[in-house]
């Protein structure tokens, strides 16, 4: 029964790699696309580096250093984008691909911040949401950008 | 009041100028199609409703809302490093095939050369690739013919210099019909690929 089960299991696993492109997590919220200078993600207590093509997760810290910036595409088509020396928290990232039902909360806690909507916020008002330290920002669409100026 | 407003809002900046807490401003900016989307800003109060193209809303020490209208020149000026990292937008495109076959129509052949070298310079680009039939043939032979459209892309896509990890292709076989038909009908629309980059 096992040897069966293993006959079309192998096939399987390969055809469901091969549609994967290439064992992306599931997790993965979104990709970093853009990267100039230093920047670092911090996940779950540890600091990786950013790199062109890290997949980024729900809970991440994205920082910048000076002449530093960073793009991001999410996988429902959003472009987020950070400029120097700035600070941005992935709070949820929940997205239906099919009905395009979901929820987009980030968190500008310094820096600069570009966005152009996706689907998520096109399906839903509302449903993307940008916090500041003293601000909600409830999105229907759809090109941004938010500053939160650095404590002097 | 209208008289009121300048002078109010001089003073608040005057005040920001000043203060060590943080400043905070958001700027709706005109979308790529010209169209102007809309934000609305709550700092504990009713939202504010931002819906006009460099239309601004800065928040003071005290967590009250101004609205200001700011310009695009100082927007680039202001913004130019962040808004300079957006990656590219996403895109699609639909390329069609001869009768039977994975070889492109002409007229797509054509189109794909650019296509596919535009989607061939984006660094880190991700692709799904999904072929389609019309309605001769038999279902499982659609399918394989589908997929092999699909795979026919990625080659080229690859030729090009497209990452072969994040490319992913499938074949739908003549199940999502692009113009509804019924069995064994040809219809050139329906023998396609889809090409979706992100």
């Amino acid at each position: 029964m096992s040897h069966r089960v293993q006959h079309w299991a192998i096939p399987l696993v390969t055809l469901l790699l091969m549609l994967g492109g290439g064992g992306v997590p599931a997790t993965e919220v979104a990709t970093i696309k853009v990267l100039r200078g230093t920047v670092s993600v911090e996940r779950n207590g540890q600091v990786l580096p950013g790199n062109l093509g890290l997949a980024l997760e729900e809970a991440d810290q994205v920082v910048t250093g000076a002449d530093s910036a960073l793009g991001m595409t999410f996988q429902d088509n959003s472009l987020l984008s950070l400029g120097p020396n700035s600070r941005l928290t992935v709070d949820r990232f929940q997205f239906n691909s099919t009905t395009h039902d979901g929820t987009f909360e980030t968190s500008l806690k310094q820096g600069k911040l570009a966005v152009v909507s996706g689907k998520i916020a096109k399906h839903k008002e509302d449903a993307m949401k940008v916090r500041t330290p003293s601000s909600i920002i409830g999105v229907r669409g759809t090109e941004f950008v938010v500053e939160v100026a650095a404590r002097r | 009041m209208r008289g009121v407003a300048p002078a109010r809002i001089m003073f608040v900046l005057a005040l920001v100028a000043c203060a060590n807490e943080p400043t905070e401003r958001l700027i709706l900016l005109p979308g790529a199609n010209g169209k102007v989307g809309k934000v609305a800003v709550s700092a504990g109060g009713a939202p504010t409703m931002i819906d006009q193209a460099y239309g601004a809303a800065t928040i003071d020490r005290a967590g009250k809302i101004v609205q200001e209208t700011t310009e695009r020149s100082s927007v680039e000026r202001d913004f130019a490093s962040v808004l300079d990292a957006l990656p590219p937008r996403p895109i699609s495109h639909t390329l069609y095939f001869e009768n039977d076959s994975d070889v492109l129509t002409a007229t797509s052949a054509h189109e794909a050369q650019a296509i596919l070298a535009e989607i061939a310079t984006r660094s880190v680009a991700d692709i799904v690739v999904i072929g389609h039939t019309d309605t001769m043939g038999d279902t499982s032979y659609n399918d394989a013919l589908s997929l092999q459209r699909a795979e026919k892309l990625r080659e080229l896509l690859v030729g090009l210099g497209g990452d072969p990890r994040r490319i992913s292709i499938a074949g739908r076989g003549e199940r999502e019909l692009l113009v509804p038909t019924s069995d064994e009908v040809p219809e050139p629309r329906n023998r396609r690929a889809e090409i979706s980059v992100r």
